[in-house]
């Protein structure tokens, strides 16, 4: 209890009044601005409760007289952002693929779209501008195609993705496991490679070899990847005639391939991402160097 | 008088405990209570689900390794989380986590919805070195997941547990648990059964061996189902209102 507030005799200063056993405690006031600051935030807090939603009660809350709400305020902004654009976002949603990259304006700003777009969802796969990674993510940025090149290619595949299988119309395509399936031997699976080895014109075929995996290229591998490697795009079956490679060129990695080969998967972004946003990210890869 | 009360309370030690007791409730009860009460809470929306055992494994290992400390699963409702990960979390989204993986710090991205963002290859390949992928990422490697193998025995014991905190888990579920943990990842397995019990879950090959079940092909499993379970497509703003 307080007793007497009284002059404390070696401080100079006031005491609370309170005392135990022979001590008594010195008042040290707050500062006073720090007093007002916090009777202040006491003020800011009433008002705040009356504004936003603040009071639970059983089965709902006090929603505040401004009626806010951050789910509609994302809402609305999204919508700003949109309108922001000066009905671009609009004209690209009218038009054609053709007819935005016809329009210098609309390409530029669906190839700036399509960039922030491809960062944000490609790249981990694709590399930084399309450029590829090793382990089977083609590079964009050439004009070597798997499933096409043409915007309309490029659109579907964006939707329906390659070897999704949730989705039903996804782009297929499974090339025969010769070696685990046995439908060839080990040396003609050597021999094939050393063939398509020559396709390319690499170095490090064997002649004779190749020679033999002439035949067995006919029979088994002519069909999808043509006759002479040139690859035909509506089996996304690829070119064996170029230098470019999915799972490594040598002659190892290639008879690795034929005996057990592995198979690429995009997701189907259909869906995930808008219309719009694909559109965009179709015209993107498109001008990424090698769009057909 | 009020003074006299206050001295006395200060003065015996069990009618001060009950006081502080009976105050703490009232902050708890106000705070607590509605959230349980109030039936906008958790948004109405249909499809999410139990995770699967073996997706549950997934999460037990995404626990253990502390992804937590680095990647969040809360996509925010601002126009920059939203444009960049996608449609924002909805508690409704997490109600059958246990304890839910929200996060606060994003040294890595949001993983809210990372579930079919990339391939099951890209998955492997980036567990086992994330630098093959990312060239920047600073994210650590986990290579061991692909040798160390997972136990399916007892697993039903886990989902039983689950149910009991509210977790819907039905005694089907309970009792195929450790048949549908070894063929999520099985590609020779007939998946029909699990698929109806748990729509949309990532079934196959997960971590490209197809032996053995491995800790890889579980955490695969849970990151291909994160943010699927709900379809947008269905719901405007106004009825995920809470």
């Amino acid at each position: 209890m307080p007793t007497k507030v009284e002059k404390d005799a070696l401080t100079g200063r006031e005491t609370t009044g309170h005392e135990w056993d022979g001590i008594k405690e010195l008042n040290n006031p707050l500062p006073k601005w720090w007093v007002y600051v916090f009777y202040a935030t006491i003020a800011f807090s009433l008002v705040y409760f009356v504004l936003y939603p603040s009071i639970p009660w059983i089965n709902g809350y006090f929603p505040g007289i401004l009626g806010d709400n951050q789910r509609l305020t994302l809402e609305r902004q999204m919508q700003e952002g949109f309108e922001a654009q000066a009905g671009l976002r609009t004209a690209i949603n009218q038009a054609t693929l053709e007819e935005i990259v016809a329009d210098p304006q609309l390409l530029a700003f669906a190839v700036a779209g399509g960039r922030a777009a491809f960062a944000d969802n490609c790249v981990p796969c694709h590399g930084l501008g399309g450029a590829g990674q090793a382990g089977g993510y083609p590079v964009l940025a050439d004009d070597a195609w798997i499933w096409g090149g043409t915007l309309a290619a490029i659109s579907e595949t964006l939707h329906v993705g390659i070897r999704w299988e949730e989705e039903p119309l996804t782009r297929w395509a499974e090339m025969p496991a010769y070696g685990e399936l046995g439908i060839l031997t080990p040396e003609q699976i050597s021999d094939v490679a050393h063939y398509v080895l020559t396709l390319s014109g690499a170095d490090g075929a064997d002649a004779q070899a190749a020679a033999r995996g002439a035949e067995t290229y006919e029979w088994e591998c002519a069909a999808c990847h043509g006759a002479a490697g040139e690859g035909i795009q509506d089996l996304g079956a690829p070119a064996l005639s170029d230098a470019i490679w999915l799972y490594g060129g040598g002659h190892a990695a290639i008879a690795a391939q034929i005996a057990n080969p592995q198979h690429g998967v995009m997701p189907a972004w259909g869906g995930r991402l808008d219309d719009d946003t694909i559109k965009m990210l179709t015209v993107y890869v498109h001008a990424l160097g090698g769009g057909q | 008088m009020a003074l006299n009360l206050h001295g006395k309370a200060e003065k015996h030690v069990t009618l001060l405990g009950a006081l502080i007791l009976v105050t703490i409730s009232i902050g708890g009860i106000v705070e607590i209570v509605p959230l349980h009460t109030i039936e906008s809470t958790i948004e109405p929306v249909d499809g999410v689900r139990p995770y699967t055992p073996l997706e549950l494994a997934g999460r037990n290992i995404y626990i253990r390794e502390g992804c937590y400390n680095c990647h969040s699963q809360m996509i925010r409702p601002f126009r920059d989380e939203v444009e960049r990960y996608g449609h924002y979390s909805l508690a409704a989204e997490s109600m059958y986590d246990h304890p839910f993986q929200w996060g606060s710090k994003r040294t890595g991205p949001d993983l809210a919805r990372v579930g079919g963002k990339y391939s099951n290859e890209w998955h492997v390949a980036h567990m086992v070195d994330p630098r093959s992928v990312v060239p920047e990422s600073i994210m650590p490697a986990y290579p061991f997941m692909l040798d160390r193998q997972i136990e399916t025995e007892g697993f039903g014991d886990h989902l039983r547990a689950l149910s009991i905190v509210g977790v819907p888990y039905t005694d089907e579920m309970i009792d195929a648990a450790e048949a549908d943990m070894a063929a999520q990842a099985d590609p020779n397995a007939d998946t029909r059964d699990l698929l109806a019990r748990y729509p949309r879950a990532a079934v196959g090959d997960l971590d490209g061996n197809p032996d053995e079940l491995t800790e890889m092909d579980a955490m695969i499993a849970y990151l291909q189902i994160l943010g699927r379970m709900v379809d947008f497509a269905d719901y405007t703003t106004e009825e995920l209102l809470q």
